[in-house]
């Protein structure tokens, strides 16, 4: 099972005037986040693209190739890539790009994201959403096939023999489809063999197993071969050193974001009593101690058997030093023991195969 | 009335088919898509939800719910809605659905699409919970925590229907009155997102025990 973290590049309050930081010291911050990640053994950083004052991650690929530089192991995608509003020519470049730098770590996790700021910014127009993401995609993933690209559709000029370069050099570059749990996206991911990525931000995780389920089914009647078929989960997550502070503590920062997205939305933020609901058994929030987080993501493979589960923490303008803390516990802590739980399973299941 | 047709099979589509089959409903479920093409989905998501096109879907069914995204609302046909059921549980989400003209300004979404679907005896519910919520919060008749679901619409016949659909599916029905009190449980509202009881959600629409029936 790989672990990570998701970003969309929070912003911290300073604790002594209140104000906001800066948008320039969350980059670097961010960057500072990756560099632990890869250093305490997590395998995975993704950056979903924002463009507001709270959460300026707009332009994922620099701040990962300014990671690639200083990290070693960890795979340096996006969470997601609002391909929507983005060319997918430039898009697949400067993944192709960061891809050659990192040495084969990048990944594209392509989605519609949990807002909108992109559109007016780029100029399109929301109700023109599901066919400009259906476009957008078909086109990215011809690129991903060959590196002269024949190609016309309806948003962007048309491509005739158009060399795209530079070139991943293990052949393809990953292209993740990430889902809020539309079944439609899981079919759509399941015909197209892609690995799916499923944000389960609310509610009871294993409510998610028949969707993944569907996408292993849809890819298994398209005769995508096991080796394409990947699924992993991106949730809400904190871990600290105490259950009941860590608990806590994340509630005060997701409880704001909360606020902030409740008042666009026009819905009331939840109460306390439902943040523990969600935030133990199995609920969407992965928030306590290691143990409990080890033995929760445990509890969800079950159900879903995921590759992959990543923790978006840096919410609310959490402090920085709190954020790095989640990361180091995350991989020195709760990554043994999720690895030690998975594998004895798994030494387990082949001794039942090899007795039958 | 146990017959149920789902229009749309989304996160909130398919939500409600789950519920309406434990409760022990016929369900139907249509799309835009072709029904060959959603069996298989439906097969695996809602094992018992038998796919159909939107014609045969509403004529074999006694109530309609719309569960497609508002800014779909023009799709549906309203000549094959006439005299029917239909349970509205869209809202209008400018900033994540884009803006649509007819909805700026509206005193309630629901009013716009009983516009445009005359004839039929709209009903608007289930908007203001959250889809998991709708299988996750619903609770047996009596039980303490059960949760509230407003009911808006201008026909009293099909207000009693939906509420005892709201009901069966494990909620306590609040009737609000006509279409037009539909605004009052829309987002923005204290009773977007929010968790109700029965007395709660009485209590913040200004209802009284006495004033009800």
């Amino acid at each position: 099972m790989e672990l990570g973290i998701y970003s969309f590049g929070d912003v911290q309050r300073d604790a002594a005037t209140g104000e906001l930081g800066s948008t320039a010291q969350a980059t670097r911050n961010l960057l500072e986040a990756i560099q632990l990640a890869d250093q305490v053994g997590l395998d995975y950083f993704g950056i979903g693209e924002h463009h507001t004052r709270e959460m300026p991650a707009s332009a994922a690929t620099v701040i990962l190739g300014a990671a690639a530089s200083s990290t070693s192991t960890i795979k340096l995608g996006s969470a997601v890539t609002v391909l929507s509003t983005d060319d997918p020519v430039r898009v697949y470049q400067q993944f192709a790009t960061l891809d050659a730098v990192s040495n084969g770590r990048a990944e594209i996790t392509a989605g519609r994201g949990s807002s909108t700021e992109s559109f007016p910014l780029f100029g399109q127009s929301l109700n023109d959403y599901d066919e400009l993401y259906a476009e957008k995609l078909d086109l990215l993933l011809k690129i991903n096939e060959s590196e002269t690209v024949t190609w016309s559709g309806k948003f962007r000029p048309a491509l005739n023999d158009a060399l795209v370069v530079p070139r991943p050099e293990r052949g393809t570059l990953p292209i993740w489809l990430a889902t809020g749990g539309n079944p439609h996206s899981s079919v759509r991911a399941g015909l197209l063999g892609l690995p799916i990525s499923y944000a389960i931000i609310g509610g009871q995780a294993h409510r998610f197993a028949p969707l993944a389920d569907l996408y292993r089914r849809a890819a298994e009647q398209t005769g995508h071969g096991p080796e394409k078929i990947k699924v992993s989960v991106a949730s809400p997550g904190f871990v600290g050193d105490d259950a009941k502070r860590a608990k806590d503590f994340f509630w005060t920062h997701w409880h704001a974001v909360m606020e902030q997205i409740g008042r666009i939305r026009g819905f009331a933020p939840p109460p306390r009593f439902h943040y523990d609901t969600e935030a133990s058994g199995a609920g969407a929030l992965f928030v306590g101690h290691p143990e409990e987080i080890a033995e929760r993501i445990v509890t969800l493979h079950k159900s879903i058997g995921h590759q992959r589960q990543f923790f978006q923490t840096d919410v609310g303008q959490m402090p920085h030093r709190d954020f790095l803390r989640s990361i180091e516990l995350l991989g020195t802590r709760v990554k043994p023991l999720v690895d030690a739980e998975l594998g004895k399973r798994q030494r387990e299941t082949d001794e039942a195969t090899a007795h039958a | 009335m146990h017959k149920v047709a789902i229009l749309g099979a989304g996160r909130v589509g398919t939500a409600l088919a789950r519920r309406a089959l434990s409760a022990g409903y016929e369900v139907r479920v249509a799309t835009s898509r072709p029904a060959a093409d959603n069996a298989f989905m439906l097969q695996i998501v809602a094992p018992g939800a038998i796919a159909a096109g939107a014609e045969e879907a509403i004529a074999e069914s006694d109530i309609i719910v719309l569960a497609l995204p508002l800014s779909k609302y023009r799709t549906l046909k309203p000549e094959l809605l006439q005299g029917k059921i239909v349970v509205d549980t869209m809202n209008y989400w400018a900033p994540t659905d884009g803006t649509l003209a007819e909805f700026e300004g509206a005193a309630s979404s629901s009013e716009v699409v009983q516009r445009f679907l005359k004839g039929t005896r709209l009903v608007r519910s289930f908007n203001h919970m959250g889809y998991h919520e709708i299988e996750d919060a619903a609770r047996p008749q009596g039980h303490a925590e059960r949760r509230a679901m407003a009911v808006a619409g201008d026909d009293p016949e099909a207000n009693l229907v939906v509420a005892a659909f709201v009901d069966r599916l494990g909620f306590d029905p609040v009737l609000s009155g006509g279409l037009a009190s539909s605004r009052l449980f829309a987002g923005g509202t204290p009773i977007f997102g929010a968790a109700m009881t029965r007395g709660e959600m009485e209590e913040n629409l200004g209802l009284s025990s006495e004033n009800l029936v």
